[in-house]
């Protein structure tokens, strides 16, 4: 679409940006003189300058953290996404049968982030939650409580029992808008179900995959309720991701400059995903229009 | 190029086979084909259901052993969330907040859409990418500073507190979704609107907002749901007069011992203003969360 150029449209714009800045600016602000500065009596502050970075950077404990973060969302990602896709192609397209699919698929993501940490905490119990008993019963010695192993297990498994559905949603309505005629000349060229896939369906999924994979991968990189509802970030310290660690660090144990500088870090990650993701979206978009 | 002609003048020949088997080939697949979403949604309801069992289990047959339904039935769990005002402000705190969050997101957003989906203006495209690093920023950055920020204004522990902080990512996405909905209307609506001597609010009003009626709705939708379950701002922005259901559970948790069965009971009464609002929205929500753009 061509649009007008027309700069009164600041003032559409206008509470937005008031409003958003108003929670955005002010508290980032906030953290960057936090992290420039160390408080060792209330009201009184020393310039630090990069200490606090330096410090979280060269940290075993923040790149502990890193590392785990990386891996997980590499994990679920690698999970969410193709399952995601399976599901989406083999769901019912439309009537009865394609709403109660959406409507119980999409329930999970309704559900309030620390009541999905406390039914995962309840479901895989070792002694009274199916999944607890029943792994146990299978054999296998399950206890989240205290095996690395199995309390990474759990986590992803509730991510994925969590958040899958997003990307099939996502799919679905990616596949719900090509054409049926598209199909009925794949159906007379004889192609195979796999051409269809990959010549038909992908290119269309492309859009709402790119969606997909970013909302993903930001919002398992920002994941604190539900591990921290699960696991607490243990056993010890396997499972604490980056905002366990962060909240750990400035609630817990107040350390404000050391919070502060690893939000900035933290946030400036977020930020050039975002960009890159962002300017990959935008290249789609003009390339298809 | 051969190729392609020399599979395309036989099927013409006997094309009753060709189709005939292109019909059989998808019916075979098909009787299988519900196996996957089947499974799958078994998946998602096995733990659903293990809540259930468990909220109509008294604490000591939950700690008693494991069991797959409830041997002695009791809805005790649930008459005390229900008669407790400690348990059921939790939720009536929650709907507030996010009742003002969601009626504050989607009336700054539509404006701010029509012009993203309109016109292009100066910094147009840095502000939406600005806007949408909100979208993204981990709300665990923010909990300290909020608290500072709140505090200072006197709104530390009001339910506005938690529907202004929640505008951080549900401002933005309103902005987005609204958008994708907007710019599948085309332009030339607006601009007939205008000859015939609509001004901007009427023609927004009477004849643009019922157009994306339906996009209204998804965004307010996902207003609704973003807010309802982020837990980690509002349970920090709140002591006593707006405490959210999040906080009342975590708290019941670590003072009455460990009650599973209320736990569960109050897990499962958080689920069904969700699944009440996901079936208003069911045909629009696959749009809607490829956010307008399909």
């Amino acid at each position: 679409m061509n649009k007008t150029i027309n700069n009164r449209a600041w003032f559409l714009v206008l509470p937005v940006l008031l409003l958003v800045a108003m929670n955005a600016i002010i508290p980032l602000m906030t953290v960057v003189n936090y992290s420039l500065q160390e408080s060792f009596i209330a009201g009184f502050w020393d310039w630090v300058g990069t200490r606090h970075y330096e410090e979280v950077l060269g940290s075993e404990r923040f790149h502990g953290a890193l590392i785990r973060q990386f891996i997980f969302t590499g994990i679920i990602l690698v999970i969410e996404v193709p399952l995601g896709v399976a599901v989406a192609l083999a769901m019912p397209k439309k009537g009865v049968w394609a709403s109660v699919c959406l409507v119980l698929m999409a329930l999970p993501l309704l559900i309030p982030w620390n009541v999905v940490g406390a039914i995962w905490n309840i479901f895989a119990l070792p002694e009274i939650g199916l999944l607890g008993w029943g792994l146990n019963e299978l054999g296998f010695d399950y206890n989240y409580t205290n095996q690395p192993l199995a309390a990474w297990f759990t986590v992803v498994l509730m991510d994925v029992w969590h958040w899958t559905s997003l990307v099939v949603l996502l799919a679905y309505a990616g596949l719900q808008s090509i054409d049926e005629a598209y199909y009925r000349a794949a159906k007379i060229d004889g192609a195979s179900r796999w051409a269809v896939f990959r010549f038909i369906q992908l290119p269309k999924l492309r859009t709402v995959l790119i969606i997909a994979i970013l909302l993903r991968f930001i919002d398992s990189f920002m994941i604190y309720t539900e591990p921290f509802v699960l696991t607490g970030g243990g056993p010890g310290n396997a499972t604490t991701f980056l905002s366990i660690d962060l909240v750990k660090a400035a609630v817990g144990e107040f350390n404000l400059g050391i919070a502060a500088a690893m939000s900035i870090i933290y946030f400036l990650m977020t930020l050039l995903v975002c960009w890159l993701f962002f300017t990959l979206m935008n290249n789609d978009r003009e390339r298809q229009s | 190029m051969t190729a392609r002609e020399d599979t395309a003048i036989p099927a013409a020949g006997n094309s009753p086979a060709i189709l005939a088997r292109a019909e059989a080939k998808p019916a075979r697949r098909l009787r299988l084909k519900w196996l996957v979403p089947t499974l799958y949604i078994i998946f998602l309801m096995l733990p659903i259901y293990w809540l259930i069992n468990m909220s109509f289990k008294t604490t000591n047959e939950i700690l008693g052993g494991f069991s797959a339904y409830p041997q002695n039935f009791t809805t005790d769990s649930y008459v005390e969330i229900l008669t407790n005002p400690a348990w059921y402000w939790g939720y009536i705190n929650s709907l507030i907040y996010v009742t003002i969050n969601t009626v504050i997101s989607v009336s700054v957003a539509l404006p701010a859409a029509y012009a993203f989906s309109r016109y292009k203006f100066v910094g147009d495209k840095h502000l939406f990418f600005w806007l949408l690093t909100n979208r993204m920023a981990p709300p665990a950055v923010f909990v300290l500073p909020f608290v500072e920020l709140y505090s200072s204004m006197q709104l530390f522990d009001t339910h506005l507190a938690v529907a202004l902080a929640h505008c951080l990512f549900n401002i933005p996405l309103a902005v987005w979704i609204l958008e994708g909905f907007m710019s599948g209307v085309p332009k030339e609506i607006d601009e007939t609107a205008y000859i015939d001597g609509y001004s901007f609010p009427k023609f927004f009003v009477k004849i643009f907002m019922p157009l994306i009626a339906s996009g209204i709705g998804v965004t307010a939708f996902f207003c609704f749901m973003f807010s309802w379950v982020e837990m980690l701002l509002a349970k920090n922005l709140t002591t006593v007069a707006a405490k959210p259901i999040a906080a009342v559970m975590t708290r019941t948790a670590s003072t009455s011992g460990y009650e599973l069965g209320l736990l569960a009971a109050a897990g499962v009464l958080t689920i069904i203003p969700g699944a009440i609002v996901i079936y208003f929205v069911r045909n629009y929500i696959a749009k809607g969360f490829a956010l307008g753009r399909v």
